[in-house]
């Protein structure tokens, strides 16, 4: 990178804000994936005139500008792709600014770590439902720019719907804040739902005004066994259609659940096709308890071998550790995976779940199943090694076929992880010309200079 | 020669989830991927694969890493981020072998005589009196703070180390039941002698025959810290054969460095046919103090302890041994006493061996985390297991003014036991 643009850097951010040796460039190269791009410099505001100033000299200097949090993205939205960019990264923006308690609502930096933040809203009985699996390796600012999931969205819906306001910083420097603690509000357009899954590439996300919950004081959490995996899938259709909201309601195939056997040590049933994992929450224990035997006896009734309930805290910590753990566990298997996180409408997860298993068997790779079952949000992963041309082509071909899949059961691409790089060519295809075209004049007329994470989301530019 | 280095397996794995640094004292402190176990990883796969440079600084960033393995736990791969640090510091030391290295790890470390005599100044220091001259007089804050701490850092120091004044044999009080031989660990002899006399105290009351061969060695850690394993095995292969000569049935030490070392040592021998089932052998003999005492029955002790006692997880034991139920379980046994477990516990202390002194500043950043735990919990004592992580923690603590003391668990029972007149009156 050019030492004039270096040292103006560290006029705005300090010496210590503006990382450049080869070791650093090499370190922010990557994030959750397996894509990589050198980035030129990279540069750690601590306040949002920082990061004002910083894209203010992108702009004048027209060089790509990539924000990034903690680097857990699925779909390569914080690698940078061409040189010459400076990674704007938000971890150290990571203090908590204020906690309403009146209104139930707290303002956060966007480099402040999901798990910290709910810790801190919980000890005042507080609730952050959103828990993307990342949940402590993540920042607040990374879940908005990709509207993160997890499994509590079945209930408590996705990161977008907590959002109440944000402090964006433009294209050209200015610094937009939208919203406010007001739950209501319709004075306009709704800019602030215009940044959630914007991957960083409409503005700079420095501040959000986020809405809690009161904190339900009681969970019961259950795991179900089946020996067949279509069996559990069908329950979790009987359970939704059986008048309960489960907290979450989670799949893991038998692939998944050996590899975190393997990893945690926690007894998990090695010789089960599939698991479910049936969490229900409320304030009102008996209607708690009640509802957990409710899924237990559904289960049953849909082929479930054996229903367990965590009978402490350790029991059910140690579930959703294991739950959250899937995705790396499964590189036990194989250096690299892909995982996806198509999502269709819940009345066809039996068929997806079939279709998949057809997609590996025909492509000779494996392909482990987990996800979020109750809202149809999936998550296929593919096993490989990248370094072998032929596996890569194969994958390649699995992953249009996935998404073949998915659209033709009136799904979508991604339910949680963003376009990024990795689902660029198959977007327009998903959301159809027409929003595509509004897409690009969208992002055409807040970053004219397209200095934004350029060559994210759409897959060419002119 | 060929190069000994990381085998690719140990890296290659690494999908970059980014778990690992959520638990990292590094990556929390700097909130930077550089100093993460993934960006060590990063960096060691591309050093490597010829992509990077294996230039000074990408050896630094593995001289970053505190070993605290917390990392090494948390990976769902079982990838293990600190491990492959330290095996890339012994990758710069088979490319450029620094001279100072032998010096300190074989010529000084390797010799508890050497030592003993080359700390001998700061037994005058403090045996003369001009300790307490020098906070008299306060020239201590003339001192920069980075000295201070280091002067601050050192416990009040027995005249003289225990391995002079230990005899080879501790006789059991009443029954001989355990034949237990004793590693003397060099922190343990030359700052701790009192402590680990009260450890040796504990071992006889309760049945032990306790054999302390004097003429061993550094458990290698140091040098292993700083890639001289060709240092660290010939440190085994004499510290071995000296517990060989004895016939013990359980091989004891109350220095959690110690103990992880001496628990690896297997692995050092996997490809010598001579010293692999020796190594072995001695291995399946090592415990941790409170790992012994837990295995065996205890006799109840009848002496109170008023105190809030909290305890601090040192990582060599708790990670590296996962030994960290035996302490709690031991201090349960102390009537009077109150304990209030320590939020993140398990958190490095930030004391990591030689980092206090190389890293200070990062070092310092770790360690207030693990002090403003302990203020949460009101405690007026920390036990932990570890020279390293007591010494850390008390600079801390008198830092910032706090009456705190910082003891080993097991010095505890002693106490409730009635230590050196309990001994006399049992």
């Amino acid at each position: 990178m050019d030492s004039g643009i270096i040292e103006k850097l560290c006029r705005i951010v300090g010496e210590e804000g503006v990382l450049r040796t080869p070791e650093d460039l090499a370190a922010y190269s990557y994030d959750g994936t397996f894509a990589e791009g050198v980035p030129g410099a990279v540069v750690l505001p601590e306040t949002t005139e920082q990061t004002s100033e910083i894209v203010k000299l992108g702009a004048q200097a027209r060089i790509p500008l990539i924000a990034r949090g903690m680097g857990s993205g699925l779909a390569a939205g914080s690698v940078p792709i061409g040189g010459g960019s400076i990674i704007v990264c938000f971890t150290r923006m990571n203090r908590i600014l204020e906690i309403d308690e009146e209104n139930a609502t707290v303002r956060a930096q966007a480099g402040v770590v999901t798990a910290d933040l709910q810790a801190e809203v919980e000890k005042r009985g507080l609730f952050y439902p959103p828990d993307p699996s990342s949940i402590r390796h993540s920042t607040i600012g990374g879940n908005i720019a990709c509207n993160a999931g997890g499994p509590r969205c079945l209930k408590y819906g996705v990161t977008a719907n907590y959002l109440l306001g944000l402090t964006v910083v433009l294209a050209d420097g200015r610094v937009l804040k939208t919203g406010g603690k007001p739950i209501k509000d319709v004075t306009g357009y709704s800019l602030t739902s215009l940044f959630a899954s914007s991957e960083g590439t409409l503005g700079l996300i420095t501040e959000a005004l986020l809405r809690l919950l009161a904190r339900p004081l009681h969970v019961r959490t259950a795991m179900a066994e089946f020996d067949s995996l279509a069996d559990a899938s069908r329950t979790v259709n009987a359970i939704l259609t059986g008048g309960i909201v489960p907290a979450t309601l989670e799949l893991m195939d038998r692939t998944a659940i050996v590899c975190i056997e393997e990893a945690m040590h926690l007894g998990l049933a090695t010789d089960a096709e599939a698991i479910l994992i049936i969490e229900a929450d409320g304030s009102d224990e008996s209607a708690v308890v009640r509802e957990i035997e409710a899924v237990g006896r559904i289960a049953r009734e849909s082929g479930a071998r054996a229903v367990k309930v965590a009978q402490n805290g350790e029991e059910r910590d140690g579930l959703w550790k294991a739950r959250r753990s899937a995705g790396s566990a499964l590189a036990r298997r194989a250096p690299n995976k892909l995982g996806e996180d198509i999502t269709v409408p819940r009345s066809a997860i039996p068929d997806v779940i079939a279709r998949l298993r057809a997609i590996s068997a025909r492509n000779g790779l494996p392909i482990v199943i987990f996800g979020h079952a109750g809202d149809g949000n999936l998550h296929p992963n593919i096993l490989f090694d990248k370094r072998d041309p032929e596996q890569w082509r194969k994958v390649e071909t699995m992953m249009g076929e996935i998404f073949e899949a998915a659209l033709s059961l009136g799904g979508t691409l991604s339910g949680e992880h963003g376009i990024g790089v990795l689902k660029r060519p198959y977007f327009r295809q998903a959301v159809g010309p027409v929003s595509y075209d509004v897409q690009r004049r969208i992002k055409q007329s807040l970053d004219p200079l397209n200095i934004l994470n350029p060559g994210k989301i759409f897959e060419e530019w002119e | 020669m060929e190069l000994e280095k990381p085998q690719e397996s140990s890296y290659l794995y690494c999908i970059r989830c980014g778990l690992c640094l959520a638990v990292c004292p590094t990556y929390r402190e700097y909130l930077k991927e550089t100093t993460s176990p993934r960006g060590r990883v990063a960096l060691t796969r591309k050093g490597l694969e010829g992509k990077l440079e294996l230039s000074p600084n990408l050896f630094e960033q593995m001289y970053g890493c505190f070993a605290c393995m917390a990392c090494n736990d948390v990976c769902p791969v079982g990838i293990r981020p600190a491990d492959l640090a330290l095996s890339m510091r012994q990758v710069e030391e088979q490319k450029h072998p620094k001279r100072w290295k032998q010096i300190v790890f074989k010529g000084l470390l390797s010799k508890a005589g050497r030592l003993e005599l080359a700390t001998l100044p700061l037994r005058l220091y403090e045996k003369l009196g001009v300790r307490r001259l020098v906070y008299w007089l306060r020239l201590d804050r003339l001192l920069p703070d980075r000295i201070r701490d280091l002067e601050a850092m050192l416990p009040r120091i027995p005249q003289r180390p225990l391995r002079r004044v230990l005899p080879e044999i501790t006789e059991a009080h009443g029954e001989a039941r355990y034949r237990v031989g004793y590693f003397l660990g060099c922190a343990q002899s030359l700052l701790f002698a009192e402590q680990s006399a009260a450890t040796l105290r504990v071992l006889a009351r309760n049945g032990c025959t306790v054999i302390t061969p004097k003429e061993i060695e550094c458990c290698g850690m140091p040098a292993r810290g700083y890639g001289r394993m060709d240092l660290v095995r010939s440190q085994a292969m004499r510290n071995i054969a000296a517990f060989e000569r004895r016939d013990v049935d359980v091989i004891v030490t109350d220095c959690a460095t110690c103990g992880s070392m001496l628990k690896e040592y297997d692995s050092l021998f996997r490809d010598d046919p001579e010293w692999k089932e020796r190594a072995a052998a001695f291995r399946s003999k090592v415990r941790d103090v409170s790992e012994f005492l837990a295995e065996i029955p205890l006799e109840k002790p009848s002496g109170r302890i008023e105190s809030r006692v909290t305890y601090h997880d040192p990582c060599h034991l708790r990670r590296a041994q996962k030994v960290w139920r035996e302490p709690r379980k031991i201090l349960s046994l102390i009537d009077g006493l109150e304990f209030v477990e320590l939020p993140e516990a398990d958190w490095c202390c930030g004391s990591a061996g030689s980092q206090l002194i190389t890293h200070y500043e990062t070092s310092k950043k770790v360690l207030d985390r693990k002090l403003d735990h302990i203020e949460e919990t009101g405690a007026d004592t920390v036990a932990s297991g570890c020279p390293g992580c007591r010494m850390q923690l008390e600079t801390g603590l008198k830092r910032r003014g706090k009456p705190v003391r910082v003891v080993h668990p097991v010095a505890l029972l002693d106490e409730a036991y009635g230590g050196v007149d309990g001994q006399r009156n049992h």
